[in-house]
C-alpha cells in the first residue's frame, strides 16, 4: 500500500472562521479601549462615575429645572438656571450701546468678513484674485460702516460694546499688526545692527509685559504723551496698544516662517538679480506667510480672548455688560448664567478657528505624505 | 565748475549703490526719526505734567500709603510706604505664580499623558477639558471661579471636609502647622539630604558613564531625602503640631484662611495653563518617533524603562521651550487678579497710582518688574535647554 502525502486541494480549503466574539465588534472594542487591564478598567469606572455625578446635575440645572421666560429674575421660580434675561438683554450683549436702529451696520460688517476672508483661506476658490481687492478694502469698508460719516449717521466709539467691541478690537488688532509684524520680523533678521537691536527691543518689551499694563498705558499714559489739543477716543487708544502688543507676537510667528524657508530660495532670488525688497516681496514672504497662517490664526485666537481685558479700564465689552447686568436689581446674582453664555460664545468662535488652524497645519505638513 | 558738479553727482550715486553706505544712511535716518519721536513725547509729557502741576520722580515711594492690604507675606500696615505696598504686591504676584506654575505643570503632564492613554473614555474626557479651557478667555474663567467661591455658604454654614478644612464665602480655612522646638533640625536634615543625593547622583552618573554599571539612584536618593529627617522627626518627639480651626458661633478660632480671590486666581490659572501644557506634553511625546520605542523594546527594555530612558529625555527637548513661554504667560496672566481684587503688583500699583497720581512711574515699575521676570526666566530656561540639548557630532 503506497501512502501518498496529504495535501489540500485549493477548492476544499477550510472556510475562514469568525474571530472570537470577545475580540471583535462592540465587545472587542470595549475590551481594547476601555477594559484592557486593571488600571484601565479602574480609570474607566472612575470616569463613568464622574460623568454620572456631573452630567445629570448639569442638564437639570441648564435645561430641565431652568426658567426661560420672564421680565426679571423674580419670574424664575425653578431650582435651575434663569435664562429669562437672554430674551431681554441679548441686544446689549451683542451690540453694547450701539443705537438700535443702526445695528444692521454691525451685522453687515460682520457678514462682509466672509467674502473678505474667503480668498485668503481658500486660495483655490474661483474668482479669488478679484475678491482679494475686496479683502484689501474690507478694513476701510468696515470702519466706515461702524463709525459712519459720509451720509451715514455717525456713531461715537464710546457707544461700542458687547461682543461687537471684542470683535472690533480683535480684528483691528490683527489686521493692523500683520504689516507691522512683517516689518519687525524682517528687522529682527536684518544685517543692520541698529535696526536689528530696535526690532528685538520692541518685540521683547511688548512680549515681556502683560497686556493689562499696556491697557493702562492706553487709558492713562497716552493722553499724557500726546499734545493736550489732540485727543483720541479710548477705543482707538486701546486698538493702538493692542496692535503694538499683537505685532510683537506676530513678528515672532513670521520670523518662524522666515526661518523655515531654505537658504537656496534666498540665493536663487539673489542669483536672479532681485534686490532685497523684491526678493522678500516676490519670493520669500509669500512662502513664509503661507506657512505662518496657522501661527497667525493662533495669535488671533489669543488676541481675541485677550480683548476681554478691556473691562479693567472700564470699556463695556461683553464681560462688562454681563457684570453690569447682574448688578441690576432685576437680574441680581445671575453671574454663572451670564458667564456660561459668554464662555460658550468664545468657545464656539475660538474652537472653530483652532480647528481650522489644525487642518491647515496638517495640509501644510508635507512630511507625512 | 560744471565738471565738479558732475563729479559730486556721480559720487552721490556711488554712495547710493554701495550697500554698506546705504544701510548706514538708513540706520541714521531710523535713529533720527526715533529721537524726534521720543523728543515729541517727552516735550508733550513735560507740558502736560506741568499743566496738571505734577512732579515726576520716585520720591512718592517714601510717602505713607494709607490703605489696607488683606494678604501680606511681609509685615505691612496702612502707615507703611507706597514702596513697601508695591513690594507686598510683588510678593503676592510671585506667590500665586509659583503656586500656579507647580500645579499647572502637574495637571498638564498628567492630562497630556492620560490623553494619550489607550483608554478611549479618559482620552475623550481630557480632550473636552483641554479644548474647553483653552478656548475660553482666562479672565472669564477667573471671574467664574471667583463667583462660585464667593457664592459658597456663609461662615456659619461652612462646608467642612473631615472637620478640619472648611469652605465658605470668605475662602478656605485650613489647619495651620505649628513648628515646635527642634523642627529646624528636621528641615536642616532634609536640605542636607537633598544636597547629599545631588552629590551621589553626580558620582553615580559619572560611574555609569565610565564603567556602565547602573546605580539604584531613585531609591538611594529617596532614602537620603526622606529617611534622616523622618528619623530625626521621631527622635525629637514629633516637633510639629497642627492648629485645627474650630467653629465658633460667628467665625473660626485657629487655623489660617486663604482668601477666595487667591484660590480662584490660582485655580483658574492652573486649569487654563494646565490645558496648554498638556498639549505641549502630548506633542512632545508624539514627536519621538515610533522607531525609538521599537528599538528600545528590541533591546529588551521594559515599557517603564523605555518611557524613562528613551522617550521622556527626547520629548523634553521639544517640551522645554514652549513650556517656558507657558510659565511666563501664567506669570503675566496673574496680573488679571485686578478684576477680582486679589492684591497683586498690578492691583496694588493701581491703588498707588490713583492715590499718588504718579502714573508714569507706576506703569514704569510694572513694566520693569514683568520684563525682568520674563527675561530672567527665559535666560534660565535657555541655559537649561542648552544643558539638555542634543549634542551633535
Amino acid at each position: 500500500m503506497t501512502s501518498s502525502p496529504f495535501f489540500r486541494q485549493p477548492n476544499d480549503m477550510l472556510p475562514e472562521r469568525a474571530p472570537p466574539v470577545a475580540m471583535s465588534g462592540i465587545i472587542g472594542w470595549l475590551r481594547a479601549n476601555l477594559f484592557s487591564g486593571w488600571l484601565n478598567t479602574g480609570l474607566t469606572l472612575f470616569a463613568l462615575y464622574a460623568l454620572w455625578l456631573i452630567i445629570p446635575g448639569l442638564l437639570n440645572w441648564a435645561f430641565f429645572d431652568a426658567d426661560f421666560a420672564g421680565t426679571d429674575r423674580f419670574a424664575c421660580t425653578g431650582t435651575g438656571a434663569c435664562w429669562a434675561w437672554f430674551d431681554q438683554r441679548i441686544d446689549q450683549f451683542l451690540y453694547g450701546f450701539y443705537p438700535d436702529e443702526q445695528t444692521w451696520r454691525v451685522n453687515l460688517a460682520l457678514f462682509l468678513i466672509l467674502p473678505a476672508l474667503a480668498p485668503i483661506l481658500f486660495d483655490k476658490m474661483p474668482g479669488a484674485k478679484q475678491l482679494r481687492w475686496f479683502s484689501l478694502a474690507f478694513p476701510f469698508v468696515a470702519t466706515f460702516l461702524l463709525i459712519g460719516g459720509f451720509g451715514l449717521e455717525e456713531v461715537p466709539t464710546n457707544k461700542f460694546g458687547g461682543f461687537m467691541l471684542n470683535v472690533t478690537v480683535g480684528l483691528a488688532g490683527i489686521v493692523l499688526s500683520l504689516p507691522i509684524g512683517i516689518v519687525l520680523a524682517l528687522g529682527r533678521r536684518s544685517k543692520m545692527p541698529i535696526v536689528r537691536t530696535l526690532s528685538v527691543a520692541f518685540i521683547e518689551v511688548f512680549r515681556g509685559v502683560p497686556l493689562i499694563t499696556l491697557l493702562f498705558v492706553a487709558a492713562i499714559l497716552l493722553p499724557i504723551f500726546l499734545p493736550s489739543s489732540f485727543s483720541l477716543d479710548l477705543v482707538v487708544r486701546v486698538i493702538v496698544v493692542v496692535t503694538a502688543f499683537a505685532s510683537a507676537y506676530m513678528a515672532e510667528v513670521i520670523r518662524g516662517g522666515l526661518q523655515a524657508i531654505p537658504r537656496g530660495q534666498y540665493e536663487a532670488a539673489q542669483a536672479l538679480g532681485l534686490g532685497y525688497w523684491r526678493m522678500m516681496g516676490l519670493i520669500i514672504l509669500p512662502q513664509a506667510l503661507k506657512i505662518s497662517i496657522p501661527g497667525i490664526v493662533n495669535t488671533f485666537i489669543g488676541l481675541f480672548k485677550d480683548t476681554t481685558l478691556v473691562i479693567v479700564i472700564g470699556l463695556f465689552d461683553v464681560l462688562n455688560i454681563g457684570r453690569t447686568m447682574i448688578s441690576n436689581p432685576d437680574w441680581l446674582g445671575l453671574a454663572v448664567e451670564t458667564q456660561v453664555f459668554i464662555s460658550l460664545f468664545f468657545f464656539v468662535v475660538c474652537f472653530s478657528m483652532s480647528r481650522y488652524s489644525v487642518y491647515l497645519e496638517q495640509r501644510l505638513d508635507t512630511s507625512k505624505h | 565748475m560744471a565738471n565738479s558738479r558732475q563729479e559730486s553727482g556721480f559720487q552721490i550715486r556711488r554712495i547710493w549703490s554701495d550697500e554698506r553706505a546705504r544701510s548706514a544712511l538708513f540706520q541714521i535716518l531710523v535713529v533720527l526719526g526715533l529721537a524726534l519721536l521720543v523728543a515729541f513725547f517727552v516735550a508733550n509729557t513735560m507740558a502736560n505734567l506741568q499743566a496738571r502741576g505734577m512732579e515726576p520722580g520716585f520720591g512718592f515711594l517714601q510717602d505713607p500709603a494709607f490703605f489696607e492690604i488683606n494678604q501680606n507675606l511681609i509685615e505691612y500696615a496702612s502707615t507703611s510706604t507706597f514702596g513697601r505696598a508695591l513690594v507686598v504686591g510683588l510678593l503676592n504676584t510671585l506667590l500665586v505664580s509659583a503656586a500656579g506654575i507647580i500645579s499647572a505643570t502637574v495637571i498638564g503632564f498628567l492630562a497630556g499623558v492620560f490623553r494619550l492613554s489607550n483608554n478611549w473614555l479618559v482620552g475623550r474626557l481630557i480632550g473636552v477639558y483641554v479644548e474647553f479651557t483653552r478656548n475660553v478667555p482666562v479672565l472669564l474663567q477667573i471671574i467664574f471661579w471667583w463667583s462660585i467661591l464667593t457664592g459658597l455658604p456663609k461662615v456659619a454654614d461652612s462646608l467642612s471636609i473631615g472637620n478640619s478644612l472648611f469652605l465658605n464665602n470668605r475662602g478656605v480655612r485650613m489647619p495651620a502647622p505649628i513648628l515646635e522646638n527642634g523642627f529646624g533640625w528636621v528641615a536642616l536634615a532634609f536640605l542636607l539630604g537633598v544636597f547629599a543625593s545631588y552629590l551621589v547622583g553626580r558620582w553615580a552618573r559619572r560611574r555609569h558613564m565610565a564603567t556602565g554599571q547602573p546605580f539604584p539612584m531613585l531609591w538611594v536618593g529617596l532614602g537620603l531625602v526622606v529617611l534622616p529627617p523622618l528619623l530625626l522627626f521621631v527622635a525629637l518627639g514629633q516637633p510639629l503640631d497642627w492648629d485645627i480651626p474650630e467653629k465658633t458661633r460667628f467665625n473660626f478660632r485657629g487655623g489660617f484662611n486663604i482668601t477666595p480671590e487667591l484660590v480662584a486666581l490660582w485655580w483658574a490659572l492652573t486649569t487654563y495653563t494646565g490645558a496648554f501644557i498638556s498639549e505641549i506634553v502630548r506633542a512632545g511625546i508624539l514627536s519621538v518617533s515610533k522607531g525609538q520605542s521599537e528599538a528600545a523594546h528590541a533591546l529588551g527594555l521594559r515599557p517603564g524603562l523605555t518611557m524613562r530612558k528613551i522617550i521622556i529625555p527626547q520629548a523634553m527637548r521639544v517640551i522645554i521651550p514652549p513650556l517656558t513661554s507657558q510659565y511666563l504667560n501664567l506669570t503675566k496672566n496673574s496680573s488679571l487678579a485686578i478684576a477680582i481684587g486679589y492684591q497683586d503688583l498690578v492691583s496694588i500699583g493701581n491703588t498707588v497710582l490713583n492715590q499718588s497720581g504718579q502714573a508714569i512711574e507706576v506703569v514704569g515699575i510694572w513694566m520693569v518688574v514683568y520684563l525682568s521676570l520674563s527675561l530672567g526666566t527665559s535666560a534660565f530656561m535657555n541655559w537649561y535647554n542648552s544643558h539638555i540639548a542634543l549634542v551633535e557630532r
